[in-house]
């Protein structure tokens, strides 16, 4: 296992080098300009300028070295100094800076990281635990009317999309009842019980509504997996054996069928981090995905290249850890 | 609430309800006469759908933040919601008269406010707007503001509170360096070691510049939300009322609104683009108001002169590829305006936030012309017709005109936004009208206005025959703008295709009367002067103004002070806001 583990990493060295090559060149040849978006009342000669100072004018094999040299070496230094207090060499290294906001890439997702963490990573959790009981229970009472009502309210919460349940809970929530706030405040700091029920509040509305449409994705694989298994032949041994139909369910069933569920749920974290665009943009909680929307409107290159790297690492390194989750839930699975 | 339980009086006590909004008037003015201290109002809260990346406007450039740098940094002189100038941080705007301006026009004087402190506290100088013109002037920092520059050969302290310009050329209208939320005055002090390549560097100064302005910067987060605080040297002691501020960004537009209209979580929202229909359903809940205002944004259709066939290679839409087959005949230019029915635009696209126009320069009022307006501003479609039938362009049997086997079918582009292509789909029916086919096709914006001579789909290149966008012009004198319809500023392979005459019109009349302009000192003769180039360019058809447009912002009730401004920065006059009482 370990040295499938091994294996596994150092080939995802040259995948992730092939990857942000190919997200280099990609944001390169998109007809996008970092000046799009200025007022027209700017002259040519004033964008022509601004281009320059942007670096654009380098040839595109530069400024992809430059890149690799800034994330893979200034940046790991630059984080290495600020936590060990260590110097080295005289701190001024070139740093990946966003187009837009002329400073540190790095620095604008340490700073979004905790309300993405938050909103999204919540939202995931609320999803697992709703997904799980109600998964186990549409499976068991299959075809009963909690199975339909749980079908039903899956498939709406899958196929209906966030953009408009959120604005559906606004105008419900924010606008009548007035008990939410519409606008998520990224300044507010828990410091007493006033402060952490205010953050509940704000969060209350895109956590539900991404929790829906988790829930119902994980709802979903937890039932198709807890059938397979229902209709094996070790169960039917273990009720032959009059162990107690709880147990048979929930020791025997739910474990075997949560292997895949694992997985899906591994492989699902990567879009934690990633964020979500569409419900972060619609209560402004500000965090990564709107971090990159913002920037592949405005053709920000550097931060959009960044992001989706990073991206990128975790998915691969998701990835990894699903298989060998898997192999540790299931043992006869092995991988040599 | 006085003033609501009045106005909902039955007709018969008309003239005492008269009397009684009077004399509520008359104590809302004495209330606001004496106006309560600094920092007495609270919390501000601002909300920008778009958000604001950098609080240095030399290095951005955008609306967004000119308009929220404009809270802390200031110009020496503004424009107020009228267009006209109005000093800030100088005495008197300098003009011929007063000796301000000198005789030859080339140098002004601007005579600084006596004991003018920055928010930390130091003092106020010349040298800070001379280190400011070098900090915009310096090689690779970018300035996006250069323009404002142009033309400026120095910028001199002869004394601590006197800023003297001298310009490399006479200069009939002097004000652009310093004057405008594009150009106000950075501090030296926090500058100093920031110019030139070393400006992307310095992101704390960039993120919270000190300024002169009613606020001070606490905190930035980049395209996320700003907080300020009241700035306790600012030059009037009773001013800001708010003590502190928040520009919250992001989102869209519609829900910007909402926040304002109908939730009343925020006070003020920036740049309502959102359909009539739907802000008309917010402002039912009667918790804001919108605030109109207009500068000089014309939604305008470009007429490509040139012929942008496909089969021309690299000729295309060049002078060398000729003259457009269709386009090249005024009868069809003028056809296709007077099929346009521009109140039918207004009000499916723009509601309040714009009129028809027929004028490329629609204000401010001194330089808008009317001439046109009896002919241009009517919807005519038997004019068209017959203009077309006694040009020799006749229908064929699918309803299109045609003549030497040249048919009028056009490809109109314009950028992805929904108000572009419902207009769009509207005047394809109007032109259908005439027997004009029209191929509708829509690029993304930041393509199509992102200038990457690459790309053949920019508004520049102009690879269809029609197109559609809006442009304007800073501050109120339209002599640069009107310039960029001269022969040379064509686009063109060997200028990189770019330049600001996308239409390609060429009329050796039209640059004489513009270098007659650049020489011209007299307000009136040049007021006169722009309306007649103005009304070459619509009378040849060199384009079609559609749409004069108006920026709409949403405001609280509850909010006082505002007054929306098209010509500066909106928040312009942010240190006279305040809670109503």
């Amino acid at each position: 296992m370990f040295t499938y583990t091994l294996r596994r990493l150092l080939f995802a060295i040259p995948t992730l080098l092939i990857i942000s090559f190919v997200i280099f060149a990609l944001l390169d040849l998109a007809p996008n300009d970092p000046t799009g978006d200025l007022p027209l009342t700017i002259p040519p000669e004033v964008r022509e300028q601004i281009r320059a100072s942007l670096g654009l004018e380098q040839p595109f094999f530069i400024r992809y070295l430059y890149w690799l040299q800034q994330f893979f070496i200034n940046e790991p230094l630059n984080i290495l100094e600020r936590l060990t207090g260590w110097q080295f060499g005289d701190g001024h290294r070139m740093r990946v800076l966003s187009w837009a906001t002329r400073s540190p890439v790095v620095d604008l997702i340490v700073q979004r990281l905790p309300q993405t963490l938050w909103v999204v990573g919540l939202a995931y959790l609320f999803g697992i635990l709703i997904a799980i009981p109600i998964g186990v229970i549409s499976a068991y009472k299959q075809y009963s009317i909690f199975d339909q009502i749980g079908t039903f309210v899956s498939m709406v919460g899958y196929s209906v999309p966030t953009f408009f349940t959120g604005v559906l809970l606004i105008v419900v929530f924010s606008s009548w009842l007035q008990w939410f706030p519409s606008v998520y405040d990224t300044n507010l700091e828990v410091t007493d019980f006033s402060s952490f029920l205010a953050q509940m509040r704000q969060m209350v509305l895109p956590v539900a509504v991404l929790s829906l449409y988790n829930a119902s994705q994980i709802t979903r694989f937890v039932r198709a997996s807890m059938l397979d298994n229902l209709h094996q032949d070790y169960v039917r041994t273990a009720r032959a054996k009059g162990v107690r139909e709880n147990a048979v369910l929930l020791v025997h069933v739910l474990r075997n069928s949560l292997i895949p569920v694992v997985t899906v749920i591994a492989l699902g974290v990567p879009t934690i981090f990633s964020g979500a665009i569409i419900t972060e943009q619609i209560f402004r909680v500000n965090g990564l995905g709107q971090l990159l929307i913002v920037a592949v409107q405005g053709a920000d290159i550097p931060l959009v290249q960044t992001l989706t790297f990073i991206f990128a690492v975790l998915i691969v390194l998701f990835n990894l850890i699903a298989d060998v989750l898997y192999g540790i839930l299931d043992p006869r699975i092995r991988y040599e | 609430m006085q003033l609501k339980d009045i106005t909902k009086g039955n007709g018969s006590m008309k003239k005492l309800k008269l009397l009684l909004v009077g004399t509520a008037a008359a104590l809302a003015l004495a209330g606001s006469a004496a106006q309560a201290a600094r920092g007495t109002d609270g919390d501000l809260k601002i909300l920008f759908w778009q958000a604001v990346s950098t609080m240095n406007p030399y290095l951005s450039g955008g609306t967004k933040e000119v308009y929220a740098s404009s809270m802390v940094i200031e110009p020496l002189a503004r424009y107020d919601e009228k267009g006209e100038l109005v000093p800030m941080l100088v005495t008197e705007i300098p003009t011929v008269e007063n000796g301000g301006v000198s005789k030859d026009l080339l140098s002004m004087t601007w005579k600084l406010k006596p004991d003018l402190k920055w928010s930390d506290g130091t003092t106020f100088t010349a040298d800070d707007a001379i280190f400011t013109w070098q900090y915009c002037k310096a090689p690779d920092g970018g300035c996006a503001q250069a323009a404002y520059y142009e033309g400026v050969k120095s910028v001199e302290a002869p004394d601590p509170h006197t800023v003297k310009i001298t310009f490399t050329e006479p200069k009939p209208y002097p004000y652009s360096a310093f004057v405008g939320a594009q150009s106000p005055i950075i501090q030296k002090k926090q500058f100093e070691k920031c110019v030139g390549a070393a400006a992307p560097g310095c992101t704390s100064a960039n993120f919270g510049p000190i300024g002169t302005g009613p606020f001070m910067v606490k905190e930035f987060k980049p395209n996320d939300v700003i907080t300020f605080t009241a700035n306790p040297n600012y030059r009037d002691a009773a001013k800001p009322a708010f003590a502190t501020a928040t520009l919250k960004g992001g989102g869209d537009a519609a829900s910007a609104a909402r926040a304002v209209l109908e939730t009343g979580e925020y006070d003020y929202a920036w740049n309502m683009q959102v359909e009539p229909e739907v802000l008309a359903t917010m402002l039912k809940a009667g918790k804001g108001k919108l605030e109109t205002a207009f500068g000089t944004q014309v939604e305008r259709i470009n007429i490509n002169h040139f012929n942008p066939d496909p089969k021309l290679g690299d000729k295309r839409a060049t002078k060398e590829g000729g003259p457009h087959p269709a386009l090249s005949d005024p009868a069809v230019r003028r056809a296709l305006s007077l099929a346009i029915d521009r109140d039918v635009i207004v009000e499916t696209g723009y509601g309040a936030a714009g009129r028809p126009t027929c004028n490329i320069v629609p204000a401010p009022a001194a330089v808008a012309s009317t001439k046109n307006d009896s002919w241009c501003l009517k919807q005519d479609i038997e004019g068209a017709n017959k203009l077309l039938d006694d040009a020799g362009w006749k229908k064929g049997s699918d309803g299109i005109r045609a003549k030497n086997g040249v048919k009028l079918s056009f490809l109109y582009q314009t950028s992805t936004n929904s108000v572009r292509q419902a207009t769009q789909e509207l005047v394809k029916d109007m032109w259908s009208q005439i027997g004009v086919a029209t191929e509708l096709r829509n690029i993304s914006a930041s393509v199509y206005f992102g200038g990457d001579p690459a790309s053949p789909d920019t508004f520049q290149k102009f690879f269809a025959d029609i197109e559609m966008l809006t442009n304007n012009f800073d501050g109120t004198d339209p002599e640069k703008y009107l310039a960029g319809w001269l022969c040379d500023k064509i686009p063109s392979p060997a200028n990189g295709w770019q330049g600001e005459n996308e239409v390609r019109y060429c009329n050796p009349d039209y640059d004489k009367k513009v270098a007659e302009l650049s020489k011209t000192a007299d307000p009136d003769k040049r007021a006169a002067l722009s309306k007649e180039l103005n009304d070459m360019l619509t009378e040849e058809g060199a384009l079609i103004p559609l749409i004069h447009r108006g920026s709409v912002s949403s405001r609280s009730l509850t909010l006082e002070g505002v007054r929306m401004n098209g010509w500066d920065s909106e928040l312009w006059n942010v240190a006279d806001w305040s809670r109503k009482k």
